[in-house]
């Protein structure tokens, strides 16, 4: 149940909460504080009017002068505004009441458990604290007051005992009035605070938000399409962004290489095939144009059977042709690869490039002969750069790149003209595939070669550029 | 202490001076000090008051007069008898006690005689108490151990009643003032007390709200007015004066204003009659004590 709600609601939900739930301990603390506090009044007053009274009222009770400690407790009763419900009792060392403020409800004589349940508590206490001399503060929740509990003392021995109560009644408008106060700070803190809150809250939330909807889209749109404005940084959410992210790259990279490897799959199951065709093709296609070419020495034979074998033999020769071109194969005698072969191929490009008015970028960074052969790499060169050419608009821009590092040979390839399609994409190295220009061989050769020279190629057309990348082993000196 | 002991030299030589002076002047046409004590058994005390009799005094006796307050009838008793005091007003019993010493100067008119009662009060809430014996073991008020009205009285009754006063009440204590036994009564801290009747009906009359605290049970017989006093040693000159003041008094502006301030008609000369059964009391209670 809970975990349904969406942490928009739950996080500022539980700050909202904190904030709350301080104010209201806070408000506690303080309201203790303040009762504490009133206590402690009560008991430093209490004890004030003992010191007051410590040095009269025992002479009085010594002479036994009831008189006279009655209107010493009586002056001690006004000497505050509260005092009108100040209790002052004074009991004699038998524990009676000696005298007291309020004579009509507590008789003078009588003991103190003789006045309802909560005095008989006070007399208690007193008997329980007997010979100590020290004030103390007594309290029972049900009281009606707080007291103090002081002894009398004349010349160290304790005579009497002084009982001062306060009532807690009286407490209460202060009390209250403390209350009011601390509830109202900490209502306009939680007021002030609650804003605050929501906006943490959400702040808080909002990139894990983001990171939600991101993350529902993988799987139902291809990663590199699914554009997330994440936080990144170092703090957790920050780190799950760019954790995201980089996901997000893997899932892509891993997507293409499946591509990748369900193309080149394909293409190899394609080339098996062709091979095995060719090979059957091209046996019985040798003898047939062997037969042929006896055939036409030896034999005497008019025109129109001159003309047939000829279109016979035309015909034969355009099957080879077509199966030589399928077959390919590398020419194990061709030279090392020189910077000059590159550079011939852009001499051979020309006439196309000024025919379009393309600006062609060329750039040949090898400085020196490359143990790979030239032919292969011409060839497959002289392909991906031709392409490039017929793809591009008029007065657009090529741009070829070769160079090696790293005991790898790179070309680059790249036209502005429009982007291969998607579907196109998937079978672009096939032979004959639909769509392709020429006799339909170009790419599928150049993969071919590619593929002999233990490399591989790759395609990226997106953003109006479609860019070739072929990557070449260089082995040992051939 | 040099400068304490200049002080005290040039002190006694003021004092001598002064005595001699007085001693001429007492001579010449006696304008020694008059020193009059008083007690609680009046009911003002307040100085204001204590002024404007004075006023009237000195202009009467063309003489200074002096009134001393003391806490008990036995302090201005003590002042009176030794020779301190030129007169005092106290109770019937004490005259009684140093008649020897004593001699009648006044006795006030209260509501036109000089006669007063005891009467016992208690609290108004307590309704059932009909008599003194009602208030066994409870806590009673006395205002002065030499009071006829507000001592004497209450224990001649027990004894009259065969009972022993001592063991009789739970608590007893003494206020030192009749009116701080109706106080005591009023307020509950004693049950019972015993007052002069002039103070309580002055009360009811001056400070209704703090008498109707209280009921009264019982009136005594009549007794003697508390008198004013000399000492049998003083001038009969000195004592006819201030007499003759006291008696003149009700006939005088500032004295009428006094004495409706003391709730009195007057002073009269008064004789040793009025107080035969306080002397009647006082036997009983020694011979019960």
């Amino acid at each position: 149940m809970l975990d349904d709600i969406s942490y928009r609601v739950k996080v500022p939900f539980t700050l909202t909460l904190v904030i709350l739930i301080t104010a209201c301990v806070v408000t506690l603390a303080l309201t203790w504080r303040a009762y504490e506090e009133l206590r402690e009044d009560a008991f430093h007053n209490a004890v004030e009017i003992g010191s007051v009274l410590s040095n009269s009222l025992p002479n009085a009770m010594l002479h036994d002068d009831l008189w006279g400690a009655y209107r010493l407790v009586q002056a001690a009763k006004g000497w505050q505004g509260e005092a009108s419900s100040r209790l002052l009792v004074v009991l004699d060392k038998d524990d009676l009441i000696y005298v007291s403020n309020r004579p009509s409800e507590l008789a003078v004589t009588t003991p103190l458990r003789s006045h309802g349940a909560e005095l008989a508590r006070v007399e208690v206490e007193v008997l329980r604290l007997t010979g100590n001399l020290d004030p103390r503060s007594y309290e029972h929740k049900n009281d009606q007051r707080l007291y103090v509990i002081l002894p009398m003392l004349s010349d160290g021995v304790a005579i009497g005992t002084l009982i001062v109560g306060y009532d807690r009644s009286l407490f209460w408008p202060r009390f209250t009035s403390i209350v009011e106060k601390v509830v109202v700070s900490a209502l306009v803190v939680t007021v002030l605070l609650l804003p605050l809150g929501w906006f943490l809250g959400n702040r808080v939330v909002s990139p894990l938000g983001q990171l939600t909807k991101c993350m529902s889209m993988v799987g139902h749109e291809r990663p590199a399409e699914i554009v997330c404005n994440l936080r990144l940084g170092n703090d957790e959410i920050g780190r799950l962004g760019v954790s995201f992210q980089k996901m997000l790259v893997e899932l892509e990279e891993k997507e293409q290489l499946e591509i990748n490897m369900l193309a080149s799959e394909r293409l190899a199951a394609v080339g098996r095939l062709v091979a095995g065709v060719a090979h059957e093709i091209n046996n019985p296609l040798g003898g047939m144009l062997n037969a042929l070419n006896t055939f036409r020495h030896y034999s005497q034979t008019d025109d129109l059977g001159r003309e047939t074998f000829s279109l016979i033999e035309r015909g034969l020769q355009q099957i080879r042709d077509t199966v030589s071109a399928l077959l390919v194969e590398a020419n194990p005698r061709s030279h090392s690869l020189s910077p000059k072969d590159i550079d011939d191929i852009r001499t051979l490009l020309l006439p196309d490039v000024n025919r379009k008015s393309i600006r062609l970028v060329w750039k040949n960074e090898i400085a020196e002969n490359i143990p790979l052969p030239s032919t292969p790499i011409r060839q497959l060169l002289i392909n991906l750069s031709l392409n490039a050419v017929q793809a591009s608009y008029e007065k657009g821009m090529v741009q070829c790149s070769v160079d090696s590092k790293n005991d790898i040979l790179s070309m680059r390839v790249e036209n502005e003209g429009p982007e291969i399609p998607k579907d196109r994409m998937m079978h672009l190295f096939e032979p004959f595939a639909d769509g392709a220009t020429g006799n339909g061989l170009g790419l599928w050769v150049t993969y071919q070669l590619v593929h002999l020279l233990d490399g591989n190629i790759t395609v990226n057309s997106k953003n109006g550029k479609t860019k070739f990348k072929v990557e070449l082993p260089i082995g040992e000196a051939m | 202490m040099p400068t304490e002991y200049v002080k005290r030299v040039l002190a006694a030589c003021v004092i001598t001076v002064l005595s001699i002076s007085n001693t001429a002047n007492g001579l010449a046409g006696d304008t020694k000090e008059y020193r009059i004590g008083l007690t609680s058994v009046i009911f003002a005390d307040g100085t204001a008051f204590v002024n404007d009799w004075r006023t009237y005094l000195t202009h009467h006796l063309q003489a200074p007069v002096k009134f001393v307050q003391r806490q008990t009838y036995r302090e201005v008793t003590d002042l009176l008898l030794a020779g301190d005091l030129d007169a005092a007003w106290l109770c019937g019993y004490l005259y009684l006690q140093h008649r020897d010493e004593l001699e009648l100067l006044n006795v006030p008119l209260f509501k036109g005689k000089p006669l007063y009662h005891s009467y016992l009060i208690v609290p108004s809430s307590d309704t059932k108490t009909r008599k003194l014996t009602d208030l066994k073991k409870k806590v009673f008020a006395y205002s002065d151990p030499d009071s006829h009205s507000g001592y004497r009285y209450p224990q001649l009754s027990l004894i009259s009643a065969g009972i022993e006063p001592k063991h009789f009440f739970a608590k007893t204590f003494f206020t030192w003032s009749h009116r701080d036994v109706v106080n005591a009564v009023a307020d509950g801290v004693a049950q019972g007390g015993a007052v002069d009747s002039y103070v309580w009906e002055t009360l009811a009359e001056k400070d209704p709200q703090l008498s109707r605290r209280t009921r009264v049970v019982s009136k005594s017989p009549e007794y003697g007015f508390p008198p004013l006093v000399t000492q049998r040693g003083l001038a009969q000159r000195r004592a006819d004066n201030l007499r003759e003041a006291l008696m003149h008094m009700s006939s005088d502006d500032m004295g009428s204003k006094v004495l409706q301030i003391l709730n009195l008609d007057g002073f009269t000369v008064g004789n040793d009659d009025l107080y035969n059964n306080i002397a009647d009391s006082i036997r009983i209670v020694e011979q019960g004590g």
